[in-house]
């Protein structure tokens, strides 16, 4: 018992600096946020005395339920999307020999390596009315001429996608290499197609992985704030956008800090509904065990 | 109808290795037949190959007449028990077995019934809902014959399905398949590294090596009349004597002889250095002078402590005992003589504790009739390096084998492995 005790100990102090960190670093900002919700705005862009419920009343906006399906939407077809391209990838990669699966796995990540934001850029050019993708798609007569590429929602979709890819793509493939690929044979040999064989036995073989490419993207999307804001118009704003606006341009932190619970309310759920059906599944299994 | 699994010329090369080398074989409908070799000999491959895994690159696989060489694995009519198992992990145990009746989209009612009867066959119906890995080992084996047995396949493939178990529950296993194969009467092809396995359940055995088949028989024709040396040694325990063919026998040389003067010609005199001439019955018509080596297993030879009585076509040579196993039902002894151990089993038929059972260090005599040895091909190097035995039998098999590397044998054309080398 007394071995026991002590090397939970040792765990304890090394488990300590993160902690420590999740501690300062989010546990903290996001009780401030719920905080701040509830303190009046002065005008100077400050946090007034006291506590009120006024900026409860003002996120009944009109304009706001808009906002939030747009978020919503945008979040589930991103993540859709990026499941649905990194599920055969994830299977490619678990299949290959390792050398080029160390190549491809290199490429996934190579995106990395250049600024988020210079990237971003790059996709307004490549995006741009008068950039070569534009008239190569006029040239070929798959467009009118008229038709705008970039600002508006199916250029920040694209470039969600884009961005959110990779991690998909990553908790994807670590889940298919752990997959048993005999399965696959079995179910072959049992009288089932490829297709029906990777349905029934390879997607629920990967579901951890599939979970959690699910939160890894659709968490980050919905409270997406660069990409909106320099892809998308003024009609494809999003919640994040709503929230940058109202700290920077209104300076209205309590209601900027209301719009922010709500947002982190609406990650929550997922992440609960996850984990619980996990630790029903299989109490032993923990949540981001097989993420990157 | 006889030849109702027929491999026709089957080859499989990967890159350099040939897996399969040319191998045409029939199995016969309702035989439970085995494909027996060590590992890397292609029998998994050509399992694999019927059961549509992997494409020969020549050749073609026929069942029931029909050909099925190109047909993808979903669409033949075999089953495979994996080695692994290979059970659906997030499927219970109902669902593991109604699996491929559920992708051929049989009636739900159907489903049911089947699944039912497949479950009182493997006697699970209590553990229907478990999933794999709530269940044992033996368990898990059982499963798997049901979910391969519920789609009633013309052939059942079997690749090594009881190596991951324990012996104790291989032995309880190996009764249940032999059960299970009567009562459903279906093919069943089985893959396996263990001689003991095969011998045991088979109706009829292929060893094999590399890539070919080395001889076709049934258990007691394999083991009783092995056509090779790597055959002899493979399947079960022997001894091998290095010699030389000599001059036929002459009538007076002949022990105690006017009744062997009619058969001396199907007998061959034999040289083997540090015995006396011994006698082997010849069917193979090997000529006088050629190189063989003389194998015997070791229950085949008689042990005493007195020189037996000579008897026409007798071999008797004289040793000491150098090591003895009581096994209980039998005595292990391994027996100096020049530079050979040869391993003897003595089999107590008697009650053992009225007899003084020989011992350690003692002089012996042994004995054979000449019918009970037979001259084969060298048993190369290369032999010995593929038939990689289990720990547990090593040691009986390679002590008597050790004496085949003598450097006397260094000078002979060797088998293509040793030539390399």
């Amino acid at each position: 018992m007394k071995a026991g005790s002590r090397l939970k100990f040792s765990e304890w102090l090394v488990t300590l600096p993160s902690f420590v960190w999740l501690l300062v670093l989010f546990l903290v900002p996001t009780v401030l946020v719920f905080a701040i919700m509830f303190k009046p705005a002065t005008p100077y862009g400050g946090i007034g005395e006291g506590w009120t419920l006024a900026t409860l009343r003002t996120l009944g906006n009109p304009n706001y339920p808009a906002i939030v399906w747009r978020t919503l939407w945008l979040s589930v077809a991103a993540t859709g999307l990026c499941i649905l391209l990194a599920t055969p990838m994830g299977y490619y990669m678990a299949r290959v020999s390792p050398s080029r699966r160390r190549l491809v796995l290199l490429l996934v990540i190579l995106p990395f390596w250049t600024s988020f934001l210079v990237r971003i850029f790059a996709w307004k050019v490549l995006l741009h009315p008068e950039g070569a993708l534009k008239h190569a798609l006029v040239f070929l007569g798959l467009i009118a001429p008229e038709t705008s590429l970039l600002y508006n929602a199916y250029a920040v979709l694209l470039v969600m996608v884009y961005t959110e890819l990779p991690f998909a793509i990553l908790p994807i493939y670590a889940a298919s290499e752990k997959f048993d690929f005999r399965l696959i044979e079995a179910a072959k040999d049992l009288g089932a197609s490829s297709f029906l064989a990777f349905r029934k036995i390879f997607l629920p073989g990967i579901r951890v992985g599939l979970l959690t490419a699910f939160l890894m993207v659709f968490i980050p999307s919905l409270g997406s704030y660069v990409i909106p804001d320099i892809v998308g118009g003024p009609t494809s704003e999003m919640i994040g956008n709503k929230i940058a606006q109202r700290t920077f341009v209104d300076r209205n932190l309590p209601h900027a800090a209301g719009l922010s619970a709500l947002l982190t309310i609406a990650v929550l759920i997922p992440m609960v509904a996850i984990t619980v059906l996990r630790r029903k599944e299989n109490p032993k299994d923990t949540l981001i065990e097989e993420g990157v | 109808m006889s030849e109702f699994l027929e491999f026709e010329d089957v080859s499989k090369h990967y890159g350099a290795v040939k897996a399969v080398d040319h191998v045409s074989l029939t199995v016969k409908q309702g035989e439970f037949f085995s494909l027996l070799g060590p590992s890397g000999c292609g029998k998994t491959t050509l399992l694999r190959i019927l059961a549509g895994f992997e494409q020969p690159d020549t050749g073609r696989v026929l069942l029931g007449g029909e050909d099925v060489t190109d047909l993808p694995p979903y669409e033949r009519k075999v089953n495979t028990i994996f080695q692994s198992y290979a059970l659906f992990p997030h499927l219970s145990v109902w669902d593991n077995i109604a699996f491929g009746l559920k992708v051929a989209k049989r009636p739900k009612k159907e489903i049911k019934a089947e699944v039912a009867k497949m479950l009182a066959l493997i006697q699970m119906e209590d553990q229907a809902w478990k999933k794999p890995d709530q269940i044992s080992g033996g368990q898990k084996q059982r499963v798997a014959i049901a979910r391969a047995l519920v789609n009633k396949p013309r052939v059942l493939l079997l690749d090594e399905p009881l190596a991951a178990l324990d012996l104790k529950l291989r032995q309880r296993m190996l009764i249940e398949l032999d059960l299970i194969h009567d009562e459903v009467g279906i093919t069943f092809l089985y893959v396996t590294h263990d001689q003991g396995e095969a011998m045991s359940l088979s109706d009829r055995i292929a060893v094999m090596k590399l890539g070919k088949i080395e001889q076709l028989g049934t258990p007691a024709e394999i083991y009783e009349a092995p056509r090779s040396s790597f055959v002899a040694a493979f399947i079960g325990d022997t001894n091998f004597f290095d010699g030389i063919v000599a001059e036929p026998l002459e009538k007076n040389s002949v022990l105690d002889g006017f009744l062997s003067v009619a058969v001396d010609k199907d007998y061959s005199r034999l040289k083997i250095e540090d015995f006396p001439d011994l006698e082997c019955f010849n069917d193979k018509q090997i000529k006088e002078g050629e190189h063989i080596f003389l194998s015997i297993r070791p229950e085949k030879l008689r042990i005493s402590r007195e020189r037996p009585e000579p008897l026409p076509h007798l071999n008797v040579i004289e040793g000491h005992v150098e090591d003895v196993i009581y096994l209980g039902s039998q005595t292990k002894y391994w027996v100096r003589t020049g530079d050979y151990r040869i391993s003897v089993i003595r089999q107590h038929s008697r009650y053992l504790l009225d007899e003084k059972p020989i011992r350690w260090r003692e002089k012996v005599w042994l004995s054979w009739h000449a019918d009970d040895g037979f001259m084969l091909e060298k048993y190369s190097e290369q032999d010995e390096n593929l038939i990689q035995l289990p720990p547990e039998e090593v040691g009986e098999t390679t002590e008597s084998n050790q004496i085949l590397a003598r450097p006397a044998d260094a000078g002979e054309p060797a088998a293509a492995g040793d030539a390399a080398r």
